[in-house]
């Protein structure tokens, strides 16, 4: 079984916007909604200063209190790479899956239903990679099996130093940022 | 210092959490009042004392079942695909204490509806015969009638329970993140609904008895406050952080002076001093506690749904 995740490079990622732009045209994302964005977190103080860009979305957390917490069985997790998706045809558009995300990464899209990045599973599904990782110009995203020890993933990982966002929340993310 | 841009701005999430507007906390208040209503209720069946405590046990589930269904619609209109509505009816969702709700609510008419039977509402016309037959059948059978309390008295727990559940499941918002919250919404559901009898009640001792027990119960939610304080006081920094939105950030008005000050400390001063014949019964303190429960809601709702792991919203 695969269990797909991302490791992204705060190194290289200079905050384009390119991702963002992708996603909205290969997913038709709604005007005014975004599946996923860009944050600056700047830390210390002038003139010693920190700043790291970071692409977030969705984590497909491992342990998804927003799978948990759905009445209709809408939120679920894909039987591949376990991927966490919603039926809109089940949703009632509750918000409680939003209530429960850590990450603010799901919202409502205007026909009703809750919406948020898909991992790009129907492109992931034919061979390619999710249009984020496939646009970015400075090649920072990696996309693959993080059950796959021989994966790209998981050779950043056992070599660079690392962090996923909000762990401790206990939701597992399966988005790694490389510092 | 740390500064956080972000491109984000979706729709009832930025710039904060805004998901859930008065629907939900009318509905969560509601709910509670309803459950606290049939705990009653059922209390006063099972010990038999229907034919004296007539309003608790005859026009109490009717006005139960009228405020339930006002606070279901605030729910529907709640919710952001309403035709997909039913979804939830099919399917059965255990890790999902919404599902729970939805299925509770079920049980919650039928319960409320037999013990109206004990006395047919006088608005039923006499040719429903059918519910006439029930009704004695169910009045000459104590072990029925006590079953009907017992059965009010379990699914009203339940209901009053998963008020608070339903917030306090919700791991990312950390304000919520008590399992006390679903014992205090149980509990002041349990005083609005003796200070709304109380006020109705037409029987001297039955309107009495629920202002002593009205009383009891507001000191008991005073206790269940001060953990429900602790409990998060004594957490993580989110969690410190998150019970400072309501001790002394944006939501501290609210919290001190309505809902602690006027919704309960106050009215237990005005109920205690009539309880002990000091001053007369009047409306004013049931009034306040009721309003004090409705505002409970929205104090919680509304200052968890700004509670976040990361980000620390209108605090310093
Ligand atoms: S990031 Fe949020 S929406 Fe995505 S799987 Fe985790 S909890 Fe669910
Ligand atoms: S909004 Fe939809 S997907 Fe989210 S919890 Fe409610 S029914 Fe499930």
């Amino acid at each position: 079984m695969a269990r797909f995740g991302m490791v992204i490079d705060t190194k290289k990622c200079v905050g384009c916007m390119d991702c963002v732009v992708a996603c909205k045209t290969e997913n038709n994302v709604p005007e005014g909604l975004n599946r996923d964005w860009i944050v600056q977190d700047v830390k210390g103080t002038y003139p010693t200063l920190n700043m790291q860009i970071r692409t977030e979305r969705c984590n497909h957390c491992d342990n998804p209190p927003c799978v948990y917490c759905c009445p209709c069985g809408a939120s679920h997790i894909h039987e591949l790479g376990g991927v966490v998706l919603v039926y809109h045809d089940k949703c009632s558009g509750c918000k409680a899956c939003m209530a429960a995300c850590p990450y603010d990464a799901r919202f409502i899209h205007p026909d009703g239903y809750a919406n948020k990045c898909t991992f790009c599973i129907h492109r992931v599904e034919n061979g390619m990679d999710p249009a984020c990782v496939s646009v970015c110009p400075t090649h920072c995203m990696y996309f693959g099996d993080l059950d796959d020890p021989n994966s790209e993933l998981n050779k950043l990982l056992n070599s660079r130093k690392h962090r996923a966002l909000i762990t401790e929340a206990g939701t597992k993310p399966q988005i790694f940022y490389l510092d | 210092m740390n500064e956080i841009t972000i491109t984000r701005n979706n729709h009832l999430i930025d710039p904060t959490l805004s998901i859930w507007g008065w629907e939900i906390s009318v509905y969560l208040f509601l709910g509670g009042l309803v459950a606290g209503m049939m705990i009653l209720s059922g209390y006063f069946l099972y010990r038999e004392r229907h034919k004296q405590f007539i309003t608790s046990c005859t026009v109490v589930p009717l006005i139960g079942i009228v405020l339930l269904s006002v606070g279901m619609f605030a729910l529907f209109l709640d919710l952001e695909h309403k035709l997909y509505t039913w979804r939830m009816y099919t399917t059965f969702q255990p890790t999902s204490p919404m599902s729970w709700g939805a299925w509770i609510l079920l049980l919650v008419y039928p319960a409320m509806f037999a013990m109206l039977l004990i006395k047919v509402p006088g608005f039923i016309p006499k040719k429903f015969t059918l519910l006439f037959k029930w009704s004695e059948y169910i009045n000459n059978n104590k072990r029925v009638l006590q079953s009907i309390g017992i059965a009010n008295m379990v699914v009203g727990s339940g209901l009053g329970i998963y008020t608070g559940v339903l917030l306090s499941s919700y791991g990312a918002r950390p304000l919520w993140n008590s399992s006390i919250l679903g014992i205090l919404f149980l509990v002041s559901g349990l005083s609005t609904a003796s200070a709304l009898v109380h006020m109705i009640a037409k029987d001297k001792e039955e309107s009495r008895l629920l202002a002593r027990a009205d009383n009891l119960f507001i000191l008991f939610e005073l206790l269940i406050l001060g953990l429900f304080i602790i409990n998060l006081l004594s957490s993580t920094q989110a969690h410190i952080n998150a019970v400072k939105i309501i001790l002394t950030g944006p939501y501290a008005a609210g919290f001190w002076v309505f809902v602690v000050g006027l919704g309960l400390v106050v009215p237990l001063l005005i109920q205690s001093l009539a309880v002990s014949h000091r001053i007369k019964h009047t409306a004013v303190a049931p009034i306040l506690v009721i309003v004090g429960g409705l505002l409970l809601r929205f104090v919680i709702v509304n200052a968890g749904l700004l509670s976040h792991w990361t980000k620390v919203i209108g605090l310093e």
